[in-house]
């Protein structure tokens, strides 16, 4: 089945919440920069300006952009597409897209690396594609 | 302090439209209002306590509401987790009897996205982008029906379950749909018929979803002294828990449900097991919603949902568990697409002796209802009432 991207909506400005800037800096780069807890060690998903786990500072890292499909849902519609939750090898189950590929076969550990799609209004998108 | 009996539902009305056009969502409520104040034998005099959630119009919780309907209460309360705060409304309405904050508590819901069109399983939901997580989840495509699908492919991966076990919850809710007039969905339905309707979000068909209704519903909650005054049966609320779940920061794990952490306090409290339970009421905006839920509620092992629901265990007459004998959301009513209230509802029907003959379980005497609000995908809210009749 021939992938058909879908058009990508971006609500807001990247500054909204002016402490996540690294990470939108990071996409308009081609990198996914996460915030990681300074105390535990540990990478948060979604992007935040403060540790999740102990309320103390982070600090932003790019990661590897592989990961591993956790679930996923293809949307029927036109085009169809696939929303999923990937696993990073940094830790993180991360909301995103399963792009550029035929839909149909995507599966649980599925093996994806991570591809920027452009938004409409907006950055680029991480997203991710089978490795 | 435990609020165990703390009050009883005295009142109990679900609005019998399903289309609602000419009426707006503020008279809706009040309507619903009325029919329970009615149910009860009491007059909007009084109440003196106000719960509503997301669905009441106006910007400021339950001011606009009161303002409209013209109450007079010593206490409010909006608290909104979707459509499991009404069962959140019903706990926090015992907390406010025992703490002599109000006496006599309304609950109420209406909405009407069927008149108004709503997309409301398919579209991804707009918002603001102040919202923190709106940003990383809106350009992605949430809609409610591929969040729920995302924990049921999961589920299927981790425990074999299959699309034609979670197809028997729909068709269980259709046997009893069948004696319901009110229902938008009377027919009966087969396992095939389900998993041959088209696809919305794989794995879930369209007959794994539930209706789009308009409508609504009202509570009647009251300390102990006045509904022993009340000429109605009593439904005693002898256990209640609530618990949001979310992401974990990035430690998700969409295999469970809030169920798992708002039932233990409800069981405790009301000193009894799922085994104990003669009818549940389980929301079911989705077939996984019910059986993640079954599961996380106690009713059976953790992964064994699937086969616990399977071959008509759901059906009253039939099955072990009777649930939803209204035709739940799946196929008589999601008002307001928040299903929470209209379980309580058809619990208190089934402990009062009210339910449909077809569908009424003999010497009901033990009655569970809970919720679910917002999206199991990514943050809900569990909430737990269990109720007896005394």
């Amino acid at each position: 089945m021939a992938y058909e991207q879908r058009k990508i909506p971006f609500i807001g400005a990247t500054d909204t919440n002016p402490e996540n800037k690294p990470f939108w800096d990071g996409c308009a780069a081609g990198k996914l920069v996460l915030p990681r807890c300074k105390d535990t060690g540990k990478f948060i998903w979604y992007p935040r300006g403060i540790s999740p786990w102990t309320f103390g500072p982070v600090e932003w890292v790019e990661c590897s952009g592989k990961g591993k499909i956790y679930t996923f849902s293809l949307m029927r519609g036109t085009p169809p597409y696939c929303i999923a939750y990937v696993e990073l090898a940094e830790g993180p189950r991360m909301m995103t897209n399963i792009v550029d590929c035929d839909l149909a076969v995507v599966k649980i550990g599925q093996d994806v690396t991570l591809k920027f799609v452009p938004s409409e209004n907006g950055p680029p998108m991480p997203m991710f594609t089978p490795a | 302090m435990s609020l165990k009996g703390a009050g009883y539902i005295v009142g109990a009305f679900e609005h019998p439209t399903r289309k609602a056009p000419d009426k707006s969502v503020a008279l809706l409520h009040a309507e619903c209002a009325k029919g329970a104040l009615e149910d009860a034998g009491l007059t909007k005099d009084d109440i003196d306590g106000y719960f509503c959630a997301g669905d009441a119009p106006g910007s400021l919780g339950p001011l606009s509401m009161v303002d409209y309907m013209n109450l007079k209460c010593r206490h409010v309360d909006s608290t909104d987790v979707g459509g499991s705060s009404y069962q959140v409304a019903v706990g926090h309405a015992l907390e406010a009897i025992a703490a002599g904050r109000c006496n006599i508590a309304l609950i109420t819901l209406s909405g009407r996205p069927r008149s108004e069109g709503q997309a409301t399983g398919t579209a991804p939901r707009a918002g603001n982008p102040a919202w923190p997580e709106l940003q990383f989840e809106y350009p992605y495509g949430p809609a409610t029906a591929n969040m729920y699908a995302m924990c049921a492919t999961r589920h299927m991966y981790e425990y074999g379950t299959t699309s034609e076990q979670l197809a028997w919850i729909k068709v269980a809710a259709s046997h009893h749909a069948q004696h319901n007039p009110n229902a938008m969905l009377r027919n009966v339905v087969t396992v095939e018929d389900v998993v041959n309707s088209p696809m919305v979000a794989s794995p879930l068909h369209r007959l794994d979803c539930c209706v789009i209704s308009d409508g609504g519903g009202a509570l009647i909650v009251a300390k102990p002294d006045i509904a022993k005054s009340l000429k109605r049966p009593l439904v005693k609320v002898i256990g209640v828990g609530e618990s949001p779940k979310h992401q974990m920061a990035g430690e998700v794990d969409l295999v469970y449900s809030a169920a798992r952490w708002s039932g233990p306090p409800a069981w405790e409290m009301a000193g009894i097991k799922p085994s104990d339970i003669k009818y549940a009421s389980i929301y079911d905006s989705f077939t996984i919603t019910v059986l993640m839920q079954l599961e996380d509620l106690g009713f059976c092992e953790k992964g064994q949902g699937g086969k616990f629901v399977a071959d008509g265990n759901l059906i009253s007459g039939v099955g072990k568990l009777p649930f939803n004998t209204d035709g739940g959301g799946l196929c008589n009513n999601h008002p307001a697409n928040r299903g929470g209230i209209t379980k309580i509802i058809e619990a208190v029907r089934q402990l009062r002796g009210e339910a449909h003959p077809a569908v009424q379980v003999k010497n009901c005497d033990l009655a569970i209802a809970h919720g679910t609000g917002g999206s199991l995908g990514t943050r809900h809210c569990g909430s737990t009432v269990i109720l007896e009749r005394e």
